[in-house]
């Protein structure tokens, strides 16, 4: 599959949510532990050698789990892989919680649920819908249940 | 640089909600090796699917894999005056990155694709999202006004039974949402651990606006009819801003001015 890397490793050198030192694993055979430097950019989760300007690779963030493992540790893994776990291990247990909280929350989807259900909620108790005065109301991503096309 | 490609092309295939799908053709980019030679422009038709911030396409329709991905970060959208009608760039802020020309099958097609694109970025969405909490902390704050007040009268009519209004949280959301489709893994791992967005989140500043968006002078022939008109202003919202209305009215105004300019060129010169 074709992709415009260069966008995305532009993407990589902007302003992150949040950065970090971590121990890394992938989930390949004989692969072991590795310091890296994790960068959440909007929904992709970059990674780097420590020293490096350029990531040695990308995850994008949706449809994954994020699983808290044992202290300091949690895993990504995507939907359609369980079993395939990408291993982080952070260096306190305060760090593995922010870490896991950042990235349930960075995926469009989790956006595009929030929003529906703000959308939801004041229309409930206002009588209102709030996209009305953006004149966005109509746009197939917010709305309740798109039909699939 | 590696990709999850495997999750990201389930992600493509999956019946997860698209923004906007359809029928494109799409410039093909050669490279022009021998500088004497004009190539021929040639288009080929794909089947595209826009999910998020994310542009696929597909080699056809029932096309088990995507044949190709565009992540829409960092880009703006414009008419722009190829040789086709209905012809619209995808443009990277990153000089010197490739452009991405599609081709609609009419004008309706064209406008509805330019609008789906211009709002398709994580950043966009972003300001909606933060927009829309506001507004509903707004909203639960003046219904635990309304109920604090002795005169009830001001109230919606509601019979709405609160609790405990001084200390009114914002709902709680449900780890299946009304919208029908299901979340995936029971909802602990993703949703459970987030009951309400903070109100700060992971953001201790207000978020990064999208992408400004390029003059027409800087980026086509002069041509009065493609992409931003000249006259337009320059975007009224600073870095700094996040004025989500504000935003919204110049995107708007950037949808309006180029139907006009549409508009006017079909009036002149298109039988």
């Amino acid at each position: 599959m074709r992709y415009n890397e260069r966008e995305l490793l532009s993407l990589a050198r902007q302003p992150a949510e949040k950065a970090a030192e971590v121990l890394m694993r992938v989930p390949k055979k004989g692969s072991v532990l590795k310091k890296r430097l994790v960068k959440l950019v909007v929904n992709f989760l970059f990674y780097f050698r420590t020293d490096e300007a350029e990531p040695i690779g990308a995850l994008l963030l949706e449809h994954c789990k994020i699983t808290k493992e044992e202290e300091n540790v949690f895993s990504i893994s995507f939907l359609e892989e369980p079993e395939r776990k990408y291993r982080f291990e952070c260096d306190s247990e305060e760090q593995c919680q922010e870490w896991i909280e950042a990235l349930k929350r960075a995926s469009y989807e989790f956006m595009r649920r929030s929003l529906i259900f703000y959308r939801n909620e004041i229309q409930k108790m206002t009588g209102k819908d709030p996209l009305e005065q953006y004149g966005i109301s109509e746009e197939a991503r917010f709305q309740l249940g798109t039909p699939k096309q | 640089m590696k990709l999850n490609e495997r999750s990201v092309a389930h992600y493509a295939t999956c019946d997860s909600p698209a923004d906007h799908t359809g029928f494109l053709r799409k410039r093909v980019e050669r490279h022009h090796h021998h500088a004497h030679h004009h190539h021929a422009t040639s288009y080929q038709r794909r089947w595209f699917v826009l999910k998020g911030n994310l542009l696929f396409y597909f080699e056809e329709r029932d096309s088990r894999e995507p044949m190709g991905l565009v992540v829409l970060e960092g880009c703006t959208v414009e008419l722009c005056e190829a040789a086709e009608e209905f012809a619209f760039a995808i443009r990277f802020d990153d000089a010197g990155a490739r452009a991405y020309v599609l081709v609609a099958d009419g004008h309706a097609a064209m406008e509805a694709w330019v609008k789906a694109l211009s709002r398709a970025s994580f950043d966009y969405m972003r300001l909606v999202v933060k927009e829309l909490e506001k507004q509903l902390e707004e909203a639960c704050k003046s219904l635990a006004a309304c109920r604090k007040s002795p005169r009830r009268s001001s109230s919606s009519g509601r019979k709405r039974h609160l609790s405990n209004p001084a200390l009114l949280p914002l709902p709680e959301k449900p780890t299946i949402l009304e919208n029908g489709y299901s979340t995936w893994g029971g909802g602990d791992d993703i949703l459970g651990g987030a009951a309400c967005p903070d109100h700060d989140g992971g953001y201790a500043k207000p978020p990064p606006l999208p992408p400004r968006r390029r003059s027409a002078a800087s980026s086509t022939a002069g041509s009065p009819a493609a992409g931003l008109s000249p006259a337009m202003p320059e975007s009224p919202v600073s870095p700094e801003t996040a004025c989500f209305s504000k935003l919204h009215n110049w995107y708007g105004q950037e949808i309006a001015t180029l139907r006009r300019e549409w508009q006017e060129r079909q009036k002149r010169g298109h039988p």
